[in-house]
């Protein structure tokens, strides 16, 4: 097990920032390049949710690496808003930003596991996994 | 940072071949937009070969992209998408149903030549 790397994210910038960090990280776990490219996909909505609605956060990265399990964990915090109906913000095509509305719902495919939790005024926690196969 | 855009007889080339920020994207499509509109082009091949990740954001602005040119009256196909940035795009639910695409630039120059019959 390696120590979690985190990015900041608080600028448009970031974003990038975000995702490349979260193929190589992919890319040194052996994931091969079509889940390189869930997964820094998946970063890359997380990382942009971050940005529009809460302005500044943060998403870590862990190697998950036991006999049973090999994969890669991110965790991505903020201490936005919230989000006052999260199974809305779940459906396809939902969105307050005029975006496509395909981010959380997108994220929840291109990982393996998905845990959202959100409290308003508080901020929300995602927390998704990418199982090596 | 700016997208190069390249004119070839009456289309537009454009190979994109950074990591493309909101920022990028957004200036590139307006840099289009004027390039139809100055040289009159009747088509553009957009070509993705280099890019590595397409997220909703990057989507969104292509499909726009698409849509706009059109309304100018200018065709538009993207070529090259890569297995991996397909596979991850039907993930996100995102089908770009009605942006023509092809193989490669030179597919994609081909199907411009029938779809404006020239």
């Amino acid at each position: 097990m390696e120590p979690q790397s985190c990015v900041n994210i608080h600028k448009e910038w970031d974003i990038v920032g975000a995702r490349q960090l979260g193929r190589e990280m992919a890319k040194r776990l052996g994931f091969g390049t079509v889940d390189q490219a869930r997964i820094a996909t998946a970063v890359s909505e997380l990382a942009r949710n971050i940005y529009l609605y809460a302005e500044k956060g943060q998403i870590c990265f862990e190697f998950i690496d036991n006999i049973e399990h090999r994969g890669l964990c991110m965790t991505a915090v903020d201490t936005g808003p919230g989000i006052s109906d999260i199974s809305q913000a779940m459906q396809d095509g939902y969105t307050t930003s005029g975006g496509l509305g395909a981010g959380l719902p997108g994220v929840r495919r291109l990982m393996d596991e998905f845990d959202i939790h959100s409290e308003i005024g508080n901020g929300t926690r995602i927390k998704a996994i990418k199982w090596v196969r | 940072m700016r997208i190069p855009i390249l004119k070839l007889h009456n289309y537009l080339l454009i190979s994109i071949q950074t990591e493309i920020d909101d920022q990028t994207a957004i200036q590139f499509q307006e840099d289009l937009l004027d390039k139809i509109h100055k040289s009159g082009a009747s088509g553009v091949v957009i070509d993705l070969t280099s890019v590595d990740i397409i997220d909703s954001f990057i989507a969104k602005v292509l499909g726009d992209v698409v849509s706009m040119s059109d309304l100018m009256g200018a065709k538009v196909v993207l070529t090259g998408i890569q297995p991996a940035v397909a596979m991850t795009l039907i993930d996100l639910g995102i089908h770009l149903q009605n942006v023509p695409t092809a193989l490669d630039l030179e597919q994609g120059l081909l199907k411009l030549q029938q779809e404006l019959g020239v």
